[in-house]
């Protein structure tokens, strides 16, 4: 073997472990940062872990949004129009927030099956369903009203 | 009138687009020098109709035409006039246009400034140019025309989104494109440099300036943006990790790989190869960014396309722009020369290894973002990435090049010495830390990531300093490149310092206050006095009074806005911001609780947030002045002497930046 030879299949084998590393690192971490997105049935269906954090989506409940006077504790219900489930925030809910719309909760189950949300996401403008949120609903047979063309 | 005029317009720039891709290419490839010539008609008709077209879709949204299905969409009558103007690209079609209309300038400005350039190799950039052109108006004519009528009219608007009601927004989109679209300058040279198959250093340093132009405008897109997002969506965050900020992000990372790939290439021949790969890349991130972004597929406050049709023509696009530029490199590559060798401590390996972090960066974010989309195609579920797998990796990754960046400038090309480098830099180094530690001591508390990142940017920025200082005691010449490097790398030391700052001793408070009540974050207080009503424009607002203590001394009084929109019925939150050069107060109001008039309020203390921006208007200044070096004087020059056959192709360029004696 040449020395350049040699030189090349040394830059050559030390770009091939520096990629390795670098995908088993990137992968790895990829891993540990998924959040899966679930319906209500989905949670049921699948029979989530409690502790294991996911993306719920729904609608909220009209009706069942509480708060606990004195701190910023909320309680509110979403639903897939199948099934129900209670989820517990604290903190401030997004401005688009609202009764009977589409929401998606970030957070894992408790013991006592309710959704511990860390993070609580509405949609951006008065028309916009996420779309995970319009297809779990149509999945379920429970299309979304007709909603306005927003572009 | 004005949208059949408008549509009209579209058409006729199709056609000079069509005739800027075909004829200079014949004309390059038949050697006929009139057909080339066609090229400055063609692209002056393009930009000509497209300015016309923009022009008429504007004064529809001045003079409130609602039989315009887009403005009916986009725009009301309560609207404010500096708003109906932004509206124009509010959303999907308008933005497109404004897409068109910016490569449409850029093509321009290629036509104005190449005139050095040989001529079978300017009509060919310029054709690349066309085909571009040709394709996104293509696009707008078949899946999103802004001149769609809507018949019967509609009485009033819908208005614009109220997010992108905002000061910031009317010129975050423009810079942003400016910047994105202006990639397609370097991949049109590198093509018509693959297309000639006599790939030299020269189209390297026909390309940089460009490169440089367009990146300088992205850096201040994306700034833009995320000052944007900090003061308006009112979660006090810089940076999300977001899709969309991925997909303007990921062009960024490939075009400082590339600016730093095409020094090599211009001064030593070597990277040829890489050089133009990277140049398709770019641009190729910059379609992916726009078929992201514009498909639907993402769930964003800039996803505006539901259409899947949309979609798939962007993707067929892409396919066929970036596969054909791939191919191509595949094709005449293998054949190209390979420049010259370098050592292992060298100026070369540096700027390499540049690169492969920076490459590697990017593919970390390509993969964060493609992933949950591959997954859903493939039925995998639907998942998304949380932002700590990209800021983790990023911060990994970006850790050796800050260690890095300085040492680069003092190298030497192709070969260096440990025995002379490290006498350079160890002074530098040993005062930085001394400088560094001082700094994180007072201002960094106790997080590890802090101090580093206090640390690093010490030395990014005095290292950088001192380069300049030491090159111009040894009486070399600080040109605008060098002086344009230095203010870049300074800039990555205020940003790497107001970065690590904000990210680790910033604090948030979400609580229940009535009026009266009082709330400490960190040394300050903030006292809410009450709330009132407001009436805006196109808003009612519910107005907070806080007045923010310091000790004893009152230093500032924050009125954040929670606002609904009249004809919306949409809410916003508007917050209210205290900034300084050492940290930000920031407050926003989160709801109405109960008639005693309690509110949850979100408070916010943030070091160092603005250094951020500083940081990146630091980088965007350097990109600019670094372009002005040798591009718009050489052109003037080139333009002032009798045309020359064909400028010298060898390395003349060696002498600009000499390395430091």
């Amino acid at each position: 073997m040449t020395p350049t030879r040699r030189r090349r299949l040394l830059a050559v084998l030390l770009i091939l472990a520096g990629t390795g590393t670098a995908a088993w690192l990137a992968l790895g971490a990829l891993r540990q940062n998924m959040l899966y997105f679930y319906t209500p049935s989905d949670v049921v269906a699948q029979g989530i872990e409690n502790g294991v954090r996911f993306r719920l989506g729904g609608l909220v409940v009209p009706g069942s949004l509480k708060r606990a006077g004195g701190d910023l504790n909320a309680e509110f219900q979403v639903t897939d129009r199948t099934r129900t489930m209670t989820v517990r925030y604290h903190g401030i809910l997004p401005d688009l927030f609202r009764e009977g719309q589409g929401v998606i909760a970030h957070g894992a189950l408790g013991a006592d099956g309710v959704m511990a949300a860390d993070t609580v996401l509405a949609k951006h403008d008065e028309n916009y369903m996420p779309p995970e949120v319009a297809e779990a609903l149509e999945k379920a047979g429970h299309p979304p009203a007709a909603r306005p063309d927003n572009g | 009138m004005i949208g059949e005029l408008g549509q009209f317009s579209l058409i006729a720039a199709l056609l000079s687009a069509l005739a800027l891709m075909v004829l200079p290419a014949a004309g390059a490839w038949r050697g006929d020098a009139a057909l080339m010539a066609v090229a400055d008609r063609a692209a002056f008709g393009l930009a000509l109709f497209t300015l016309l077209a923009f022009v008429l879709l504007a004064a529809a949204f001045v003079n409130h035409d609602f039989s315009l299905l887009y403005v009916a969409r986009q725009s009301n009558s309560l609207l404010p006039l500096g708003y109906r103007l932004s509206a124009v690209w509010g959303g999907h079609e308008g933005s497109l246009l404004l897409w068109v209309l910016i490569h449409a300038g850029w093509t321009m400005a290629i036509v104005r400034f190449s005139g050095h350039l040989p001529p079978e190799f300017r009509a060919r950039v310029l054709a690349v140019m066309g085909l571009i052109a040709s394709g996104f108006l293509l696009f707008l004519l078949l899946t999103s025309n802004p001149f769609e009528r809507l018949l019967p009219a509609a009485a009033d608007g819908a208005d614009l989104n109220p997010l992108l009601q905002d000061p910031g927004l009317i010129m975050h989109p423009p810079i942003l494109y400016i910047g994105y679209v202006g990639f397609s300058a370097a991949f049109g040279f590198a093509v018509a440099a693959l297309l000639e198959g006599r790939v030299d250093r020269a189209w390297v340093r026909w390309a940089r300036p460009w490169t440089l132009v367009a990146w300088a405008f992205l850096t201040g897109g994306i700034a833009l943006g995320s000052w944007w997002a900090y003061y308006e969506l009112g979660w006090g965050g810089w940076w999300f990790w977001d899709p969309v900020e991925n997909a303007s992000f990921m062009p960024w990372l490939a075009g400082v790989a590339l600016l730093h790939s095409q020094m090599v290439t211009e001064k030593r021949g070597a990277f040829i190869n890489w050089t133009l790969l990277l140049s398709i890349v770019a641009f190729s991130l910059s379609l992916l960014g726009t078929f992201l972004v514009r498909s639907g597929v993402l769930t964003s406050v800039h996803a505006f396309a539901s259409d899947p049709a949309r979609g798939i023509f962007i993707l067929a696009f892409l396919g066929l722009v970036s596969g054909g530029a791939l191919t191509l490199y595949a094709l005449r590559a293998p054949r190209l020369e390979s420049g010259e060798g370098f050592n292992w401590l060298s100026r070369e390996t540096l700027l390499m290894l540049n690169n492969v972090f920076f490459a590697a960066a990017l593919g970390m974010v390509l993969l964060g973002t493609l992933y949950p989309l591959i997954a859903d195609a493939f039925g995998l579920g639907k998942i998304s990435v949380g932002p700590p797998y990209f800021g983790t990796l990023f911060t990994l990754l970006m850790a050796p090049v800050v260690l890095l960046v300085v040492a680069g400038p003092y190298s030497r090309w192709q070969a260096d010495r440990w025995a002379r480098l490290w006498p350079a830099l160890s002074p530098v180094l040993l005062t930085a830390l001394a400088i560094g530690l001082t700094a994180a001591w007072l201002l960094a508390g106790g997080a590890p990531r802090a101090w580093f990142g206090v640390l690093g940017g010490v030395w990014v920025m005095l290292g950088t300093l001192a380069y300049l200082a030491r090159r111009r005691r040894a009486g070399g010449k600080l040109t605008a490149g060098v002086l344009g490097m230095g203010l870049a790398h300074f800039g990555v030391g205020v940003f790497v310092i107001g970065a690590s700052l904000v990210e680790s001793g910033g604090l948030e408070r979400d609580l229940r206050l009535v009026p009266g009540e009082s709330a400490k974050v960190g040394s300050y207080t903030f006292v809410f006095t009450g709330t009132t009503t407001v009436q805006g424009p196109n808003f009612e607002a519910r107005q907070g009074h806080f007045t923010v203590l310091k000790g004893e001394k009152e230093i500032a009084l924050l009125e954040p806005q929670k606002r609904r929109y009249t004809a919306s019925g949409q809410v916003m939150t508007e917050a209210a911001i205290d900034w300084g050069l050492t940290r930000d107060l920031y407050v926003a109001l989160g709801e109405a609780l109960d008639d005693r008039g309690a509110w949850s309020v979100r408070l916010y203390y943030k070091p160092f947030i603005r250094w951020i921006w500083f940081g990146a208007l630091f980088i965007l200044a350097g990109g600019f002045l670094a372009a002005a070096d040798r591009c718009l004087r050489r052109t003037r020059a080139a333009e002032a002497a009798p045309q020359p056959a064909r400028p010298p192709s060898g390395d003349t360029a060696g002498g600009a930046l000499p390395a430091v004696p």
